[in-house]
């Protein structure tokens, strides 16, 4: 299709007007300055371990065992001997890894069905929904519980089970947006012109449900973070001795009495980064799409 | 009302099937040979492995299996586990009552917390509370229900020792579980009764009862939250699910001996028949709670017409 009433140069003028606009709402608002801001600080910590950490992950101190934090250790040791801020420095990498691989792998998927249940309509979409119903019988976590159980406990399957169990969350909102964009007169227009249903829905429909998806998509990595860590913390995920947030909170959980610290500090690390994200989601959502409520 | 009910269930039937099936599938679509899924790690021959597939049935065709499988579950059995061989039934309805009320206490909690916040957030709109309120709401969802858990042991339990940081039976030793299990779905109902009070405050019934003189408070008692409290049912179902799924957490941490901490373990051991089995039984009363709040919905907003 050729535009008719547009030269590139106009249209590529209207899209960074388009794109100021946007900049400048982000700046101006305080949630998405301040989440992205600690989120960047916490990515980055996260991504250097290897050179910022003082020491190995899994080298065990013995002489130093449960001891608070000092100069020696920034944030204690566990009861191994190891070094807490460097176990955290390299398990934010796992959970955050979790969170992104989960939330592409959900999103993707989910966008696709809500595409094709939400446009086709009819057979489609109800086998479609049909579906999505099933996989909501399962609530919260259990869904990802079930399908580590079917497909065995690793990491992998950390990842596969948690972004498939978030799902029917993007399939619904895509679906929900896609019902109404499809009312629009330029997709009568695209019909009309025999565009094909698939170059319709990826080339006019998904860019107008780009920001509820992204809305969602962002509170989602939040999540992902959160049933990941859930999930090594019952010990399904991450295998000892590699450090991760949820498997350090649970080895902590034993010396809470004595040693509060190997538990503090990696929950503390989770909730940062949760928190820096959901300020982030809610400041995009504020701005991408008012109505949108969660 | 009874013809949406009689709807409500005829919709309901095929995702129920489709939930048996799935549920059925389970050991099926996991990979390897269903047989070695059953022996787990022990040592077995061929001959053993023979007989095991022949007794299990699974040896017949799918049809058959699934058939047999659902005959038996309408019956009430759900097969034996794996490790202890005690019917996956008895240990469901064992250990029922402890999650049961873990979840109702957790449900509890959450409403008198999200309801209020919410509504005092709504009422000071644009304030210094409305922010403080809306900060609680955020630290409330970000909080993993795994690291609040802890957080309240650390404190009630080992800083303040007012309250017992493990087992069940007794109020004393609910509150801990039911708090760190409510904290997530405050944070949302919070957000939710807000969004949805402030919504209301500025229709124009509500201007006309302010006009007619009353007092505020009469106006937001009668005419506000009748009127805004209505949606939030519909959440109320999504709750009761998280706090069912999140007892998965709470019992395990608290040492709770309810069905979320049988279901880790049954994972953990690989026994497939107990997590098969409080898979199909979990979902089933998930679906039972969602049909009972669209009727609680339905019967409490008269201005809602199913048909």
């Amino acid at each position: 299709m050729t535009n008719v009433d547009a030269t590139p140069a106009e249209l590529g003028d209207a899209q960074s007007s388009k794109w100021s606009r946007f900049f400048r709402r982000v700046a101006r608002s305080r949630n998405v300055v301040a989440g992205a801001t600690i989120l960047v600080v916490v990515t980055l910590l996260v991504a250097l371990a290897p050179h910022i950490s003082p020491y190995s992950p899994t080298e065990q101190f013995r002489r130093n065992r449960l001891q608070p934090a000092d100069a020696e250790f920034l944030l204690g040791t566990d009861n191994l001997g190891r070094d807490i801020w460097s176990r955290i420095l390299y398990g934010g990498q796992v959970s955050l890894q979790v969170g992104i691989i989960s939330v592409a792998i959900g999103a993707t998927l989910g966008a696709l069905l809500g595409l094709l249940a939400g446009y086709l309509g009819g057979h489609a979409d109800t086998i479609i929904m049909r579906f999505i119903d099933v996989m909501m019988a399962f609530p919260g976590i259990l869904l990802s519980l079930v399908i580590v159980a079917v497909l065995g406990r690793n990491l992998h399957n950390v990842m596969v089970a948690v972004g498939l169990s978030s799902v029917p969350v993007y399939t619904r909102v895509v679906r929900g947006s896609t019902l109404s964009v499809k009312q629009f007169d330029f997709i009568v227009a695209a019909q009309a012109l025999g565009g094909s249903s698939w170059r319709i829905m990826m080339r006019h429909i998904l860019p107008n449900v780009a920001a509820p998806l992204t809305v969602v998509a962002t509170n989602g990595v939040a999540s992902a973070i959160i049933t990941g860590a859930a999930l090594s913390f019952l010990g399904l995920g991450q295998q000892p001795p590699d450090p991760e947030w949820g498997l350090m909170l649970n080895e902590g959980r034993e010396f809470i009495r004595v040693a509060a610290w190997v538990t503090t500090f990696p929950g503390m690390a989770i909730m940062i980064t949760v928190l820096s994200i959901n300020l982030l989601g809610d400041g995009l959502r504020d701005i991408l799409d008012p109505r949108l409520k969660l | 009302m009874s013809k949406y009910l009689a709807n409500r269930l005829l919709q309901t039937i095929p995702t129920v099937f489709l939930i048996t099936v799935v549920v059925f599938l389970m050991l099926h679509l996991s990979p390897g040979d269903p047989v070695l899924v059953f022996i787990g790690d022990k040592q077995s021959t061929p001959e053993q492995r023979e007989k095991i597939r022949e007794d299990m049935g699974l040896n017949r065709p799918l049809h058959v299996q699934y058939l047999t499988y659902m005959g038996n579950a309408l019956r009430g059995d759900l097969g034996r586990s794996l490790q202890t061989n005690v019917p996956v039934m008895s240990q469901i309805v064992n250990r029922l009552p402890w999650t049961i009320e873990l979840s109702f206490a957790a449900l509890f909690i959450a409403s008198v917390i999200g309801i209020s916040v919410g509504i005092i957030a709504a009422l000071y709109h644009n304030t210094i509370i409305d922010t403080l309120a809306m900060a609680f709401a955020l630290v409330g969802i970000s909080m993993p229900v795994y690291w609040s858990s802890l957080l309240l042991i650390l404190f009630f339990a080992v800083r303040l020792r007012v309250l017992p940081a493990i087992g069940q039976g007794g109020v004393e030793r609910l509150i801990l579980p039911a708090t760190a299990l409510a904290l997530v779905s405050a944070g949302s109902l919070a957000r939710m009764v807000r969004s949805s009070m402030l919504e209301v405050l500025n229709q124009d019934f509500v201007l006309t009862a302010r006009s007619k003189g009353i007092t505020e408070r009469i106006v937001v008692i009668r005419h506000v939250l009748r009127n805004a409290l209505i949606p939030v049912v519909t959440i109320l179902g999504l709750i009761l699910g998280y706090t069912l799924s999140g007892a998965v957490i709470t019992e395990t941490i608290f040492a709770r001996l309810g069905i979320g901490q049988k279901y880790v373990e049954a994972v953990v051991q690989k026994d497939f028949t107990v997590v098969q089995g409080m898979t199909l039984f979990i979902a089933m009363m998930y679906v039972l709670v969602n049909i009972a709040v669209d009727v609680i919905y339905a019967f409490i907003d008269p201005r809602i017409r199913y048909d």
